[in-house]
């Protein structure tokens, strides 16, 4: 049970690149928490500098109150999972699994107990003296798991860990971390750039972007109470169905569209109305006009995708809509469907800042 | 039913006669060739000879100049291997670690990979030259007694130092290279896991390179055992005493210096024979340990 607290830390790397500007966040004791963010944006670098993979250029790295920049990988006490395994391929799953504590001078008795156990948990107990080589992906990712497991670390690190396995192996495994992180109620700190894992994994989400923390909290508070542009479109699945609009003192003025129900917003200023895919309702007298180009069946619900007539984009093309609806709503290809949007949970950005207005 | 036949052309043996040409030519004729040799006596002036079964055999490989050479030959590789293999990897562990001016560094130590044998030979002799030799004076100067002319350890010396000097360069990208293809995360999930660099190194970096160490170890005997040939040309030719006399060099001295023609192809054959079994062994014993 540890904490881990980040003061002010940045990352520049030799090269001059600038991946961390300036990080501040305190995690509890058992808490599982997901940076997410798009490729390139820094979330591997923090991670890493968690780890010691990575040297700190400033700030302040504490695990339980301990300051640990310039402690070695291998004496914080943590344990990390990678990418692509990072398996020692001489070693038997037994030996990869007893490596790190044979280091640490455990009597032998005691590892073979750990890896035991460890290999029960996983179910890999009848890989044991396999080489990697002799296993599937999935397998190689419970070894890899079992690995940081057996060190009984203080916190585990994710990087990745699920992006190189097929779409209904990543499913099972991220249940299994869950389920694994609640058993073990070990600090846990997990990166990804796929919103489904960190929505569904995380207790709190920290949405990174370019080497910032954009925003922190809970994945349902995210969704609901995005703070910026850049959140609200990079949380939820479907996207967010984003329309550049301006304001006239009484409407949201967007192309030809006149929307009503917005008041107390800055008038000088280029603005952007986001509305959430299962918030657009079929509404005879709603202000938008869909013309229909995709139905996706998903089962449960279909996402009709179209553009909206009369709103015009950036790029002066019409604007993109998504509308969730209901498995029985089959529009015909070209048809037009009238939509109206719940205004209480419209949200309103300023274009250039991003930051929200309503 | 019909079965399928394919039809028999002669071309597949068209593309592999080239190689197979070379084989018969460079390497099983006069490997023929010696063997036959082997089995005859000639006289003094080449005219005649006598099939004597056996006796070049005995007379040479009991004799004891040959059993001399085989030993200095066995340490002689065994030494050139090891110190080369052994300095290479660290050089190479040492070039893995530089980040600034690396390329620089690495050229460097490449250089020598360019020189041949004969032209290393001619060099070390320079340096060990009694009068010029920069090397000969320094150890003189430090308080050894240093004279490779006419004590044989100091010939050996030379010889070693020379031929590991040569190779080092060769093993040295073999082994940058084999570092540089050991995965990053695989190291890094090691710092996590152990805090002692040496321990490191010794459970993960030197297993994992495992594959390019035997294959070097190959190519190494096989050079100290035959290409170091020009080098002992051109510095001791096998003095004093035929204290660094190679098997390879022996042969070259009795067949060609000696003209004893049949006493030289039996100990080409038996240096086959050796080779052979040594590879053998490489493939058979070690190779089977280093893959995982
Ligand atoms: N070793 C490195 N040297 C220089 N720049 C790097 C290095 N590693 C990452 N970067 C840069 O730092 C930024 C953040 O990288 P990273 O943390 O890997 O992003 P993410 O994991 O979010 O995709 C990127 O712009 C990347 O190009
Ligand atoms: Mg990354």
């Amino acid at each position: 049970m540890s904490k881990v607290q980040l003061t002010n830390v940045r990352k520049t790397y030799p090269n001059g690149a600038e991946a961390v500007r300036g990080v501040d966040m305190e995690i509890e004791s058992g808490e599982f928490i997901v940076f997410v963010g798009p490729s390139g944006c820094g979330k591997s670098t923090l991670l890493r500098m968690v780890a010691g993979l990575e040297s700190v250029t400033s700030g302040q790295v504490l695990i339980d109150d301990r300051l640990i920049n310039d402690v070695s990988p291998a004496e914080r006490d943590v344990a990390m999972v990678f990418q692509n395994y990072a398996l020692y391929p001489h070693m038997t799953v037994r030996g990869n699994m007893s490596y790190g504590l044979k280091n640490r001078g455990l009597p032998k008795a005691e590892i073979d107990q750990k890896v035991t156990e460890a290999a029960k948990m996983l179910r890999i107990g009848d890989f044991l003296d396999r080489q990697p080589s002799q296993l599937s992906g999935g397998q190689r990712q419970r070894v890899a798991m079992g690995r940081a497991i057996v060190r009984e670390p203080k916190v585990f690190l994710f990087d990745e860990p699920l992006s190189n396995l097929d779409a209904k192996l990543r499913v099972q495994m991220r249940i299994e971390i869950k389920r694994l992180q609640r058993r073990m109620n070990v600090t846990s700190i997990y990166v990804t750039h796929d919103q489904t894992e960190a929505m569904t994994l995380a207790d709190r989400l920290a949405v990174v972007n370019d080497g910032k923390i954009e925003q922190m909290g809970s994945p349902i508070d995210l969704y609901n109470n995005p703070a910026t542009l850049f959140v609200a479109s990079f949380i939820g699945s479907p996207q967010v169905n984003l329309l550049p609009a301006t304001f006239d003192g009484q409407h949201l003025i967007s192309g030809d569209l006149k929307l009503s129900g917005f008041g107390d917003l800055p008038t000088s200023t280029e603005l952007v109305l986001g509305i959430r895919p299962d918030e657009l309702r079929l509404d005879e007298s709603g202000p938008f006009l869909l013309r229909v180009d995709i139905v996706e069946q998903h089962g449960s619900d279909n996402l009709i995708y179209g553009g909206v007539l009369g709103a015009m984009n950036d790029g002066d093309q019409e604007t993109e809509f998504c509308f969730k609806t209901s498995q029985d709503m089959l529009p015909d290809l070209d048809s037009t469907l009238k939509l109206g949007f719940n205004d209480e949970r419209a949200m309103v950005f300023n274009k250039v800042t991003g930051e929200r207005l309503r | 039913m019909k079965r399928v036949q394919f039809e028999h052309s002669a071309i597949p043996y068209l593309f592999v006669a080239p190689q197979i040409i070379i084989i018969v030519v460079f390497f099983l004729w006069p490997a023929a060739q010696a063997i036959y040799q082997s089995f005859l006596l000639e006289d003094a002036f080449g005219l005649s000879s006598q099939f004597v079964w056996f006796r070049n055999y005995e007379d040479t490989i009991l004799s004891e100049s040959w059993l001399q050479a085989a030993g200095f030959t066995v340490l002689f590789s065994a030494l050139v291997t090891f110190l080369s293999l052994a300095l290479a990897l660290l050089l190479a562990v040492k070039a893995n670690e530089v980040i600034r001016g690396a390329s620089t560094y690495k050229t460097t130590l490449m250089w020598a990979y360019a020189i041949a044998p004969p032209v290393a030979g001619l060099m070390g002799n320079l340096m060990f030259n009694p009068l010029i030799g920069d090397l000969y004076k320094f150890l003189n100067a430090i308080g050894w007694d240093f004279n490779h002319k006419l004590d044989s350890f100091d010939a050996g010396f030379v010889v070693v130092l020379i031929s590991v000097w040569k190779q080092v360069s060769v093993n040295f990208i073999f082994f940058l290279s084999g570092l540089q293809g050991i995965p990053k995360s695989v190291l890094e999930a090691s710092l996590m896991d152990c805090k002692s660099s040496l321990r490191r190194f010794w459970t993960i970096t030197f297993p994992l390179l495992a594959p390019t160490t035997f294959f070097l170890m190959v190519i190494n005997i096989t050079y100290a055992f035959f290409e170091t040939f020009g080098i002992i040309d051109t510095t001791t030719r096998g003095a004093p005493g035929g204290a660094t006399t190679t098997l390879v060099f022996k042969v070259f001295q009795d067949g060609f210096r000696g003209a004893d023609i049949g006493g030289s192809s039996a100990q080409s054959v038996v240096l086959m024979i050796m080779v052979l079994a040594l590879t053998v062994v490489q493939f058979r014993f070690i190779e089977r340990k280093v893959h995982y």
